[in-house]
């Protein structure tokens, strides 16, 4: 696995779990891997993996069952696109408008290229 | 747990002691990094941890016996691979029979199951292999004694590419509470996200000796920089995105630690590093 630069590996860890979960890998209520498996698919120190459950169960993504192991929540796609919608919104999307503003794209001209892109996507998905 | 107990040694009484009163405590249940430059002492410390070279003063304990009475319940419970050996010339499974037998708690499925991960034959001849390969069967064999300690001295040099990542995922699987272990390495690449704690030696004494987590607590490590910043870090240098720092981490903001950049930054000011490191030395 390569890491990206800046992220603390314990998060981009729970990123890929968050990732796995939504593509369907693991069903909600289905056990996930053990920290130690989880750890060596990953090749980090168990203690880091451990950290990254930790976070997930914190955040209502997984929880686990003493003593049998870690499942996913019944509600956790939900709550993975929700606060990953929080986080677009409050780091992301902030980034981008900075650099939208810095290179002087205009309000308008940013809402343009938006509706542009969406309707082409639109269309492609469609048959 | 193993206690280097103000240990002092040099290899002739006419040159400069490699060791003057060093101390280290390592427990069980951790990962430890050994770091240094070239002949800062690595390997001789690896070896008076495990009773092969005698202190000039002080001693190495493990379980409060000091290992250079070399007792068979030390010997017995710990394994050391060193940088470079040589395998006599006859097939694994002779080797098995004759060493074996000193490891009380050896597993022999576990040392099938860890060949198999490196993808190696259990009917190998011992004298026709690489280095690399060499190392790997060694390896396989250290984690299959379960002895309380594995110490091993540049595990990964002439390990191939897969066999490196084969190297990871084997030592995290086999890792556990009641085992530690320590590697000697200037490949901290092959190694860096397997370190619970880090000792970084120079002139005969620990410069850093930290946990990973504390480290992280009290520096912050970014590889895109800018001027500002980097005029502020620790240490700094020029990187692809700016400059690779170490700055002072008053926030706590959590980062990943770059071992590189604190190696050469502790070097570079071994009084600030040091203080901020190992506050109580």
């Amino acid at each position: 696995m390569n890491f990206k630069e800046s992220k603390p590996i314990y998060l981009q860890i729970a990123d890929r779990i968050c990732d796995e979960i939504l593509q369907g890998r693991y069903a909600e209520n289905g056990r996930i891997p053990s920290v130690r498996e989880y750890a060596a698919t990953v090749e980090v120190n168990a203690n880091t993996a451990m950290r990254s459950y930790d976070f997930l169960q914190s955040r209502g993504v997984i929880r686990i069952q003493r003593g049998i192991g870690y499942f996913v929540e019944p509600a956790a796609a939900d709550r993975i696109r929700s606060f990953r919608r929080e986080a677009f919104m409050n780091e992301e999307l902030y980034d981008f408008f900075r650099q939208a503003r810095s290179i002087g794209l205009t309000a308008d001209e940013l809402a343009a290229l938006y509706r542009q892109y969406c309707d082409e996507q639109n269309k492609l998905s469609q048959p | 747990m193993m206690t280097i107990d103000h240990l002092s040694f040099g290899y002739s009484k006419r040159k400069k002691r490699i060791f003057d009163d060093f101390s280290l405590n390592l427990q069980e249940g951790n990962v430890y990094g050994l770091l240094g430059k070239n002949g800062a002492g690595k390997s001789t410390l690896l070896y008076l941890m495990t009773g092969l070279l005698t202190p000039a003063a002080g001693e190495v304990r493990l379980n409060g016996v000091d290992v250079r009475r070399r007792l068979p319940e030390t010997l017995s419970d710990f394994y050391l691979i060193p940088e470079e050996f040589d395998l006599p010339n006859y097939s694994l499974e002779k080797y098995v029979r004759l060493y074996a037998p000193f490891y009380p708690k050896f597993d022999h499925e576990n040392l099938r199951n860890n060949l198999q991960m490196f993808g190696l034959a259990e009917d190998l001849k011992l004298g026709e292999l690489s280095m690399g390969q060499k190392k790997k069967v060694l390896f396989c064999f250290a984690l299959a004694t379960r002895t309380s300690w594995l110490i091993l001295d540049e595990p990964t040099n002439g390990m191939d590419i897969p066999g490196k990542s084969q190297f990871r995922k084997l030592l995290i699987r086999e890792m556990d509470e009641k085992r530690g272990i320590v590697i000697s390495t200037h490949q901290v690449k092959d190694v860096e996200q397997l370190l619970d704690h880090i000792v970084i030696i120079e002139k005969g004494k620990a410069l850093v000796d930290a946990s990973s987590a504390d480290i992280c607590r009290k520096l912050y490590f970014t590889p895109s920089a800018n001027e500002e910043e980097a005029r502020l870090a620790y240490f700094a240098q020029p990187s692809p995105h700016g400059y690779s720092a170490m700055l002072p981490n008053p926030d706590g903001r959590d980062s990943e630690m770059d071992i590189e950049l604190l190696f050469n930054g502790a070097l570079a000011h071994p009084e600030t590093l040091g203080q901020l490191l190992n506050p109580q030395k």
